[in-house]
C-alpha cells in the first residue's frame, strides 16, 4: 500500500530551535532515508523550497492570471514529503513515526493513503 | 516455445538442482537470475541451445562458484573455495535431462518463499522472482514502484530466509497443511493484486494474475487430490473468465450485474466449472472451494436476474462457520437481500456496525447505501454511498459511488445539504 507522509512545517516553531536540534532533525532525515531504502519502503522524497517562492496560477475566461505567494495562507506549510509503499496503515504509522519532525512540539506527520487507479467490482 | 515463457518454467527447476547441491538460497538464486538474464540476452541471438537447462544449470553454477571464490577471497579463505567442486564436474548429464527432483523443487521453493518469516507482500515478490523467474524490474513494474524500492526488498527476504535457517526441503508432515495454506495464500494474493487493477498501466499488471494462474495451476499438477488447491485454481479461472466485462472503455468498473456476459470467456468457465465441481465432490470442503463455487453459480447464469442467490447464500453461510470473516459476512448480506429482501440483508449487515475494520472501509458503506436504497430509505442511502466514495481508495470505485449519489433523485435529498 502506498503512502504520503507529509511533512507539515511551522517555520517558527522550527526558527526556535537551537542549531544543534535543527541539525539532528537533518541528520535524522538521512537515517530515516537510509532505513527506508534498506527495507525497501521508500518510493520517492522530495523537500519543498519556501511557500514565499510559489505562485499561485488561476485560468479565467480563458486567461492565465498569476499571483505571486502561497495558495493557503497560514501558519503551516507543505514543506515536503516522502512517497512510501509498506505493509500496512499500520507500518505506514509507525514509519512516520520515525521522521525526526514527528518528534517536534507542536509539528506532527500526516499519513495518507495514495489513491490506486485500482479495485475489485463490486 | 518463446523463449520468455521457457525460461520461467525452467528458473524453479534450475534453482532447485542449484539450491540441493549447494544449499545456499540466497546465493544460487542470485546466480540463477544471471543465468536467466544471459540467457534473454544471447538466446535471440545465437538460437535456442539443444539442452537449454543444462545451459541455464552450467552458467549458473558458474556464478554461484564464481560469487563464491570472490567472497572467500575477499575474507581471504582461498583454501575453502579449493574445495568446491568446479562447477564442469557438477555438470553430469543426468542432471540435465527431466529428473524426479523436479516435482519435489517446485513445491520445495514454493514452501521457502512462503515460509513464515516474512511478510506477506515478501512472499509474494520472492516468489515471483525465484519460483516464477521474474525479474526484479518486472516484478518492481507489477507492483507499480520503482526498481529501487523492489530490490532491497527481495535481497532483505532471502536475508531473513538465511538468517532463519530455513532449509531447502519438504515440510515435515506436522508443517505441511499450515505451509500449504501459506503458499496458497502468497498465490491468491499475486492473483488479487493483478486482478484489482484495471485502469492505467494494467496491461502490466496482468502479468501477475497470468503468474498466479501459472503457479497455481503447477500446484495442481504436483498435488492433484488437494480439494483445496484445486479450490483456488477453480476460483481465479472463474474470475479470470469475466476480466473482458469489468470494465468499460474509460476504465471504470462495471458491477458484475450489468457486465455484458457474452464478453465472458465460456472456456475458462468450463474448466473452472469442471474444477469445482470435481474437487467439492471428492475432498474435504474448504474456503477456496466454497469461494470458487460462488463463483461459478455467478457465472453459470445466463442472466443476472437468474442467478441463483438462495444457492449463493447457503455457500456465504457455510463459508462464514468453516473461516468467519467481516468481508465474507458483508456478503451474505448482498446474498441475503437478494433472497429475503433489503432489509432482512441490513439485518446481516448490522452485526457488522461494531467492528472497527468495516466501518473504515468504503465496502461496508456501499453495500449499505445500495439495501438502503432499495428499501426506499434515500435519504440514508445518499449519506452511505457519500461517506463510501470518501473512504474508497480506487479511483474507479469512487467514480462509481459518485455516479450513485447522483442518481438518487434531488427532489429525495433537498433536506440533506446540511448534514454532509
Amino acid at each position: 500500500m502506498k503512502f504520503l507522509l507529509i511533512m507539515h512545517m511551522n517555520p517558527q516553531i522550527f526558527e526556535s530551535l537551537t542549531e544543534e536540534e535543527r541539525n539532528a532533525v537533518m541528520d535524522g532525515h538521512g537515517k530515516f532515508i537510509e532505513t527506508i531504502q534498506q527495507s525497501g519502503e521508500m518510493i520517492g522524497t522530495q523537500a519543498l523550497a519556501d511557500p514565499s517562492t510559489s505562485c499561485v496560477v488561476r485560468v479565467r475566461d480563458g486567461l492565465p492570471a498569476v499571483t505571486d505567494g502561497p495558495y493557503l495562507e497560514s501558519k503551516e506549510h507543505l514543506a515536503g514529503f516522502y512517497l512510501v509503499d509498506c505493509e500496512s496503515k499500520e507500518r505506514a504509522i509507525e514509519l512516520a513515526a520515525m521522521i525526526p519532525d514527528a518528534a517536534l512540539d507542536g509539528l506532527g506527520i500526516e499519513v495518507r493513503p495514495v489513491m490506486f487507479s485500482a479495485g475489485m467490482e463490486m | 516455445m518463446e523463449i520468455e515463457v521457457l525460461l520461467r518454467r525452467l528458473a524453479p527447476q534450475v534453482l532447485g538442482t542449484l539450491t540441493r547441491r549447494y544449499q545456499q538460497f540466497d546465493a544460487c538464486e542470485d546466480a540463477v537470475q544471471d543465468a536467466l538474464l544471459a540467457a534473454a540476452e544471447r538466446w535471440p541471438q545465437s538460437g535456442v541451445p539443444d539442452n537449454p537447462r543444462g545451459w541455464l544449470t552450467t552458467v549458473a553454477a558458474r556464478r554461484f562458484v564464481d560469487h563464491i571464490r570472490s567472497e572467500q577471497a575477499r575474507r581471504r579463505r582461498e583454501a575453502a573455495a579449493a574445495a568446491l567442486e568446479p562447477p564442469d564436474e557438477f555438470l553430469d548429464p543426468e542432471l540435465d535431462g527431466e529428473q524426479p527432483g523436479s516435482r519435489d523443487d517446485t513445491l520445495s521453493l514454493l514452501f521457502l518463499c512462503c515460509h513464515p518469516v516474512l511478510t506477506p507482500a515478501s512472499q509474494v515478490a520472492l516468489t515471483l522472482r525465484a519460483v516464477g523467474g521474474l525479474t526484479t524490474a518486472q516484478i518492481a513494474q507489477a507492483f507499480l514502484v520503482p526498481e529501487a524500492t523492489m530490490a532491497p526488498r527481495i535481497s532483505r527476504a532471502k536475508q531473513r530466509i538465511k538468517a532463519a535457517g530455513a532449509s531447502f526441503r519438504m515440510p515435515s508432515e506436522r508443517e505441511w497443511p499450515e505451509r500449504l495454506a501459506a503458499v496458497l495464500q502468497v498465490l491468491y494474493l499475486m492473483f488479487n493484486e493483478g486482478y484489482a487493477a484495471t485502469s492505467g498501466p494494467e496491461l502490466q499488471r496482468h502479468e501477475l494474475t497470468r503468474e498466479a494462474i501459472r503457479l497455481t495451476r503447477a500446484v495442481h499438477h504436483l498435488l492433484p487430490d488437494d480439494g483445496e488447491v484445486a479450490g483456488l485454481l477453480a476460483l481465479m479461472v472463474l474470475t479470470d473468465a469475466r476480466s473482458a466485462a469489468r470494465t468499460d472503455e474509460h476504465g471504470t468498473l462495471i458491477p458484475l450485474a450489468e457486465q455484458d456476459r457474452a464478453l465472458w470467456d465460456t472456456r475458462l468457465i468450463e474448466e473452472g466449472s469442471q474444477l469445482i465441481t470435481t474437487a467439492m465432490s471428492t475432498s474435504q470442503l474448504g474456503p477456496y472451494q466454497l469461494q470458487a463455487a460462488i463463483a461459478a453459480v455467478h457465472v453459470q447464469a445466463p442472466t443476472a436476474d437468474d442467478t441463483n442467490w438462495y444457492e449463493i447464500s447457503v455457500l456465504y453461510q457455510i463459508l462464514s462457520r468453516i473461516a468467519p470473516n467481516p468481508m465474507v459476512t458483508l456478503n451474505h448480506a448482498i446474498a441475503v437481500a437478494m433472497t429475503r429482501g433489503p432489509t432482512a440483508g441490513l439485518d446481516v449487515l448490522d452485526t457488522l456496525r461494531t467492528d472497527h475494520r468495516m466501518t473504515r472501509h468504503h465496502r461496508y458503506h456501499a453495500v449499505r447505501a445500495h439495501l438502503l436504497e432499495q428499501a426506499g430509505d434515500r435519504l440514508a442511502a445518499r449519506d452511505a454511498y457519500r461517506t463510501a466514495a470518501r473512504l474508497a481508495t480506487s479511483i474507479p470505485e469512487q467514480r462509481y459511488l459518485r455516479s450513485r449519489v447522483a442518481r438518487i433523485p434531488t427532489d429525495a435529498v433537498e433536506k440533506i445539504g446540511e448534514n454532509s
